[in-house]
């Protein structure tokens, strides 16, 4: 593979995207594509959230694009945005060497560990919204946090037996850092002169003006209710999958609601706790079909063997 | 003898839990030993990020052997007795000896137990550790059931130069580790502690928190004079980043002078908290100086500028927010915040932020009639703007800034000073070691914040009970002690507790006021002793206790006799000025000779009555018959008791409670006297009943200063 290097030294956006990818499919991941839904963390891909839950041995990596609607910032601050890449590998059962594992990736994308000081700092992950905890750090490169390492305890309620390990890299934060650039914007993304800023300002200044001012709030809170009415129907038809997009769809109109000022308060552990019951009756939902075609896997398995 | 060392290597340690648990460790094993019969010399703990180490010196190789002897049956006994006692005791009978005793010849067994291995006793005292460790968070991890703080790896157990084998879930104890992660990372073995710290140190890891805390603290220091600045010391700072690397390199970074017209206290909390730096002043002005050290855990292969220029950007982008935050907010006005406190809930039985204010807003103006020189325009504009910068930008993204940036965008809009500070100050004291307002406004707000924190959660029912406080309520009590005692503020408990009360009452909060009238079945005329019931403020009932409790535990801390406060606080004072002015005398007085007798003789009266009452089902309260006292010294009691007592009344009165205890310490000559010649329990009936009251004259004149009753001794 070619690698084009930015005047500055570092590997472009793109590259980086590239590198990753290639590093842990060499290292056993499926590459997964993007959910194409809105998310405010790789986490909800369904390839995390309920991939973490059961028996099975799961690794898969994948770009996830997160939307935050309150890190809205019109494009004027450097360091915010509303929309911006997720790179998330989740490994289970998690690994011995996963520390390894995770220090080779940076390697690869040439950060250099004899060179910067790089650390392991407590950073406890919980999601109220998905029911989920877990153990871990985010990692610091010379002061600056470039991903999140957690080892899963819970999702949805349920407890997560294997022990997944997630790793979650800030790509544009990873790649201002091996590029040396003090600005989202102005980071290299193709090596061959087109900039962050070039594909995604406009979007930004664009997006922000949507989401603080234009949204249009009585629709969001009926899209809240139908998803979550949907979500609830979808549950008793047996469809956790179907039913978890719709769980991803409130959380996400929560964010908005959120972002335009609407939500008091006190409405807002309402909400969360709204979408919480959801993201638990999915995951249930979930692990309760898939032990069912798990079963049904093995009846047929021994029926063939009997014959 | 030998020397026993123990590692558990893990994956990367919270600093902030390192020092307990390698103290636990520490106590864990030590115990474990002990209680097995080994002995050792020292023992010593030490943690690192990827690290707990136990070194014990001096530990015997086995434990004690134990020969113990047993008295068996009778010879004549059945076999069946014998054999029972042969079983229990696992011998045979040719290990029987016969002994003959008065009562006839019995049989002994000699049990020799002989010593266990300390290996086996290390072996099950380490996995006994691992798997109850008192971690405050742990994990499972991979497919395995352990959990600890986080992945563990490797066990190092090695006693007398030897491994100890035996496994935890997987995990070998064995003889290896690893150095540092970046610097040092292939694996080595180990022979005992004084190798392992030495081969540790070869491979860029310093085992000891204290000597990386040192290092750090002595480097930073000569950075900072090279510097030509002072280095700001802070110890949990510094404890936390020795938490943080095994191989310390103190560097020095600057950013931008621009950033430093945004007010040091957000600067400080940037770096401090987020970026664990420490910061440097100017020593000319004391003003924050744009220069920070901070400690990576590397020595990099260049001079150290690639990681210098990465924490300076990543400063830079985290004050550059900062700034713009503050930019923002100074474009506003406080009171243009006011309206969204509307949107957040103080809580939900007890309102919104604004509800809140406009209480404290009344209750700031009242309090300050009770506080020298406080200004009660004043008291309620700073209680106004008290709460104004919860909704600023900064403080939505530095919470623990709350009240700080209050007082800045109060002076920015040009507020008197006393009004910006008391926007500060309000939310002191926190604690009993934290600085207490004394300015007037800030002592007028401060209460009022605290008084309807207090009684609001204690008017719906919301009270700490056992270790759960979740509203502190406990820290708003002593605040409020503190902050009325320190500044010597004399009002009425009481009466200020309802008017705080009556501000949720006129607020129409409807819970509080079903208390109320519940209480009170709908007959409450006097609205006070409603409020009071309501909500316990009455003597006895349950939020003047709690003050009582915690004015105990405050006074406790400064050395005072919490029943000497019982004996005071029985007394129905609720000024908290005068109580703790009378306890003082009262125990001053109690250091006396004529203090501890008038005392002992308080005790004798006061029993004698107690015994006698309660023998004739009536109380000895009535006047004393002067045509009975028959004795001298019965004579002389009485117009003691009379004098003493109108002294300390009128003394009382005037508050000098040293004079008062003066008066009545005189009493203990004439008490002395009559209990030596004088006999209560007289013959005749009408005698005895005299002396009796002459004693209930003894009680009530001691008890006016406080119930000495309720004192100790």
């Amino acid at each position: 593979m070619t690698v084009n290097f930015s005047t500055k030294g570092g590997m472009p956006f793109q590259t980086m995207i590239l590198t990753l990818q290639s590093y842990w499919a060499d290292h056993g991941c499926l590459i997964l594509q993007p959910h194409d839904m809105e998310m405010g963390a790789g986490t909800f891909h369904p390839a995390t959230t309920l991939r973490a839950l059961g028996p099975d041995s799961w690794k898969a990596a994948y770009v996830q694009p997160c939307r935050r609607p309150t890190d809205g910032r019109y494009g004027e601050n450097p360091n915010r945005l509303q929309h911006y890449y997720q790179f998330q590998v989740i490994l289970k059962p998690s690994p011995a060497d996963m520390q390894a594992l995770y220090l080779g990736s940076l390697e690869a994308i040439g950060i250099d560990s004899k060179l910067h000081d790089i650390r392991f700092v407590e950073d406890d992950w919980e999601s109220p919204t998905l029911g989920a905890w877990g153990l871990g750090w985010e990692i610091w490169c010379d002061g600056m946090e470039v991903s999140q390492y957690t080892y899963f305890q819970q999702v949805g309620g349920i407890e997560c037996k294997p022990v997944s390990g997630e790793l979650t890299y800030g790509l544009e934060r990873l790649a201002m850092f091996v590029q040396g650039v003090d600005s989202i914007y102005e980071l290299d993304f193709n090596g061959n002169g087109v900039t962050y800023g070039d594909v995604f300002l406009e979007n930004e200044r664009e997006q922000s003006a949507y989401n603080f001012e234009h949204a249009t709030t009585e629709k969001l809170f009926q899209d809240f209710s139908q998803a979550q009415a949907e979500c609830t129907k979808l549950l008793e038809a047996e469809l956790p999958l179907p039913a978890y997009e719709q769980c991803i769809k409130s959380s996400h109109t929560f964010n908005l609601l959120d972002a335009r000022g609407v939500i008091s308060v006190t409405e807002r552990q309402a909400y969360i706790g709204r979408v919480r019951d959801l993201a638990k009756g999915c995951c249930e939902a979930w692990v309760k079909k898939s032990a069912e075609l798990a079963a049904g896997t093995n009846a047929v398995r021994s029926k063939e063997g009997e014959a | 003898m030998a020397d026993l060392l123990i590692e558990l290597f893990s994956e990367e340690i919270p600093a902030r839990m390192q020092a307990k648990a390698s103290g636990d460790l520490k106590r864990m094993i030590t115990a474990s030993l002990t209680d097995a019969g080994l002995t050792f010399e020292v023992a010593a703990a030490f943690a690192t990020p990827r690290r707990l180490a136990l070194s014990v010196t001096g530990v015997p190789t086995s434990t004690p052997d134990i020969s113990e002897e047993r008295r068996g049956p009778s010879t004549r006994a059945p076999e069946k007795a014998l054999e029972g006692f042969m079983r229990g005791a696992g011998v045979t009978r040719d290990q029987l000896e016969e002994r003959e005793e008065k009562k006839g010849t019995f049989f002994y067994a000699k049990i020799e137990k002989p010593g266990r291995a300390a290996t086996e006793v290390i072996a099950e005292a380490v996995e006994a550790a691992v798997r109850n460790f008192p971690w405050p968070k742990s994990q499972r991890w991979g497919a395995g059931a352990l959990k600890w703080v986080r992945p563990l790896h490797s066990i190092i157990c090695v006693f007398g130069g030897n491994i100890v084998k035996f496994e935890i879930e997987g995990v070998q104890a064995g003889n290896y580790t690893q150095g540092h992660r970046f610097m040092a990372p292939e694996p080595f073995t180990v022979s005992d502690f004084g190798d392992y710290k030495a081969k540790l140190l070869d491979h860029n890891v310093i085992l000891d928190p204290a000597r990386r805390a040192t290092l750090i603290a002595d480097t930073a220091q000569t950075l900072a004079s090279a510097a030509g600045l002072e280095l700001v010391a802070d110890r949990g700072l510094l404890e936390e980043v020795a938490g943080l690397v095994e191989w310390p390199v103190p560097m020095i970074g600057k950013f931008d002078p621009d950033f430093l017209a945004v007010p040091e206290e957000v600067l400080i909390l940037t770096m401090k908290k987020d970026q664990k730096y420490f910061v440097t002043r100017d020593p000319a002005t004391g003003k924050l100086a744009n220069k920070f050290i901070f400690a990576a855990n590397i020595e990099p292969t260049d001079d150290g500028t690639a990681i210098t220029q990465g924490n300076q950007r990543v400063l830079a982008a985290r004050l550059a927010d900062a700034k713009f935050f503050w930019e923002q907010d100074l474009k506003g006005k406080l009171d243009d915040n006011l309206g969204a406190l509307k949107d957040i809930v103080f809580h939900k039985d007890l309102g919104m932020v604004s509800d809140r204010v406009e209480r404290m807003k009344k209750l700031s103006r009242y309090l300050a009639g009770f506080i020298d020189g406080c200004d009660a325009d004043q008291a309620e504009r700073a209680a106004e703007l008290a709460k104004a910068d919860l909704v600023s930008g900064m403080v939505n993204e530095f919470a623990s800034l709350q009240g700080t940036m209050g007082r800045y965008y109060a002076l920015a809009q040009g507020e008197a000073q006393a009004v910006a500070d008391a926007a500060r100050d309000h939310y002191a004291p926190a604690g009993p070691n934290d600085a207490c307002p004394s300015a007037p406004v800030s002592v007028a707000v401060a209460l009022a914040e605290k008084l309807d924190t207090l009684v609001g959660f204690f008017g719906i029912d919301q009270k700490p009970t056992g270790s759960k406080d979740p509203f502190a309520l406990r820290r708003s009590a002593l605040g409020i002690i503190r902050l009325i005692t320190e500044n010597n503020v004399r009002l009425e408990l009481q009466a200020v507790l309802a008017a705080a009360l009556l501000g949720y009452l006129d607020q129409g909060n409807v819970l509080i006021r079903a208390k109320i009238d519940e209480k009170m079945h709908g007959t409450a005329d006097d609205l006070e002793v409603a409020l009071g019931v309501a909500i316990g403020v009455h003597r006895g009932a349950e939020l003047l206790s709690f003050f009582g409790d915690r004015l105990k535990v405050q006074q406790r801390d400064k050395g005072v006799r919490h029943d000497l406060i019982d004996a005071v606080f029985a007394k129905g004072d609720d000024d908290l000025v005068r109580i703790l002015d009378r306890v003082a005398a009262l125990s001053a007085a109690l250091e006396t000779d004529d203090g501890v007798n008038l005392l002992a003789g308080y005790k004798r009266a006061a029993n004698i009555l107690r015994i006698e009452e309660k023998k004739d089902g009536k109380a000895y309260d009535q006047s004393v018959d002067m045509a009975l006292l028959t004795l001298a010294e019965e004579k002389s009691l009485h117009i003691a008791l009379k004098d003493a007592k109108a002294e300390a009344e009128a003394a009382l009165t005037d508050e000098d409670f040293e004079k008062a205890m003066a008066a009545l310490s005189t009493l203990r000559v004439p008490i002395d006297a009559f209990f030596e010649a004088v006999i209560v329990n007289a013959d005749e009936a009408d005698i005895r009943a005299n002396r009796l009251a002459l004693l209930s004259e003894i009680r009530s004149a001691v008890n006016t200063v406080a119930d000495f009753g309720l004192i100790e001794g």
